[in-house]
């Protein structure tokens, strides 16, 4: 049971940061998530403009024929969106869980650089284990 | 991808999701990108002129039609990002939901796309979209003085001789 096919983070320019695949038919490869990540950051824009009212932040759900795309954005422009099965339910809690991460083990970490691509260990153990915790509740109900 | 029934199909509005109007706007393009018609109930906010706004909506779905078919986690060959697919071809969406609306959104067999904006409660519109559609089918297609990809224009004395002259477009339209 795949409930989560990818977790992508992008800076606030709409540069890829952090990708990963938790099994999705047909890896795309570097170039293709690059593109794909600045794509999001653009429509996401461009959706705001295009409200009917004022005070729109982004798409925040998107439904496709084969997955759902849920989209977080934080208040300095980060953005994380994770790909999953549709109907998937508990993602904006796993994304304010991966955010939280974020902030705990990129953010304070000495090493990093700010908008540049995530290297950081303890964030990627981390984050799998909030992705098997997910998953585990998922299997639960 | 859809297909619908044939056009023997009478319209009969669909159940209700919620009450009142809720709907913001309508907007339906022919495949070439021209905007065929539009409507707004409920916009308090304009932030570009008509035709940039039909421009951008138009630009926003295709590109995230390139998006979604890319993205797509169950087919093993995507092709390249940006390449134009055929109606049907490729993984589309059907929805997108902001903070302050929800775009439902419907591609026919032959280009034709139909947007309806809500409040970003509202359910599946899916079958909304459908009955539009069919409406479309029933008084502009089979409308003998309708030039294809000419915009609609909702003129209940066009039809009147032989239709209910309630069944224009934006009287059947309100009811959402």
């Amino acid at each position: 049971m795949a409930a989560i096919y990818s977790l992508y983070i992008i800076n606030k320019s709409g540069g890829l940061i952090f990708y990963k695949d938790y099994g999705s038919a047909g890896r795309m490869d570097t170039n293709d998530s690059l593109r794909v990540a600045s794509l999001w950051h653009s429509m996401h824009a461009i959706s705001q403009q295009l409200s009917p009212t004022v005070g729109c932040l982004g798409i925040e759900l998107l439904e496709a024929d084969t997955f759902d795309l849920h989209c977080f954005q934080s208040l300095t422009g980060t953005k994380l969106f994770v790909v999953c099965e549709p109907g998937t339910q508990h993602m904006e809690g796993l994304l304010k869980v991966i955010y939280e991460l974020y902030t705990d083990y990129v953010l304070k970490n000495p090493f990093y650089e700010m908008e540049m691509p995530i290297r950081c260990e303890l964030f990627d153990i981390n984050l799998s284990q909030a992705i098997q915790k997910d998953r585990v509740a998922l299997l639960g109900r | 991808m859809q297909f619908f029934g044939g056009s023997d199909i009478s319209p009969s509005p669909p159940a209700p999701t919620a009450s009142g109007n809720n709907a913001h706007m309508i907007y339906v393009f022919n495949r070439n990108g021209v905007c065929l018609l539009y409507r707004e109930w409920n916009r308090p906010l304009h932030t570009l002129n008509a035709q940039q706004d039909h421009k951008l909506m138009f630009g926003l779905l295709f590109s995230l039609k390139s998006l979604t078919a890319k993205m797509d986690p169950t087919s093993l060959d995507k092709g390249n990002l940006g390449v134009p697919q055929l109606p049907g071809q490729g993984c589309s969406f059907h929805s997108f939901r902001t903070n302050t609306y929800k775009l439902s959104f419907m591609e026919t067999p032959s280009g034709m796309k139909i947007i309806l904006i809500t409040h970003p409660k509202t359910g599946d519109l899916r079958e909304s979209l459908k009955y539009i559609y069919n409406l479309y089918v029933e008084y502009v297609v089979k409308n003998p003085i309708y030039t294809p990809g000419a915009p609609i224009r909702c003129d209940p004395s066009v039809y009147s001789s032989n239709q209910d002259p309630n069944a224009t477009g934006d009287v059947v339209l309100k009811k959402f």
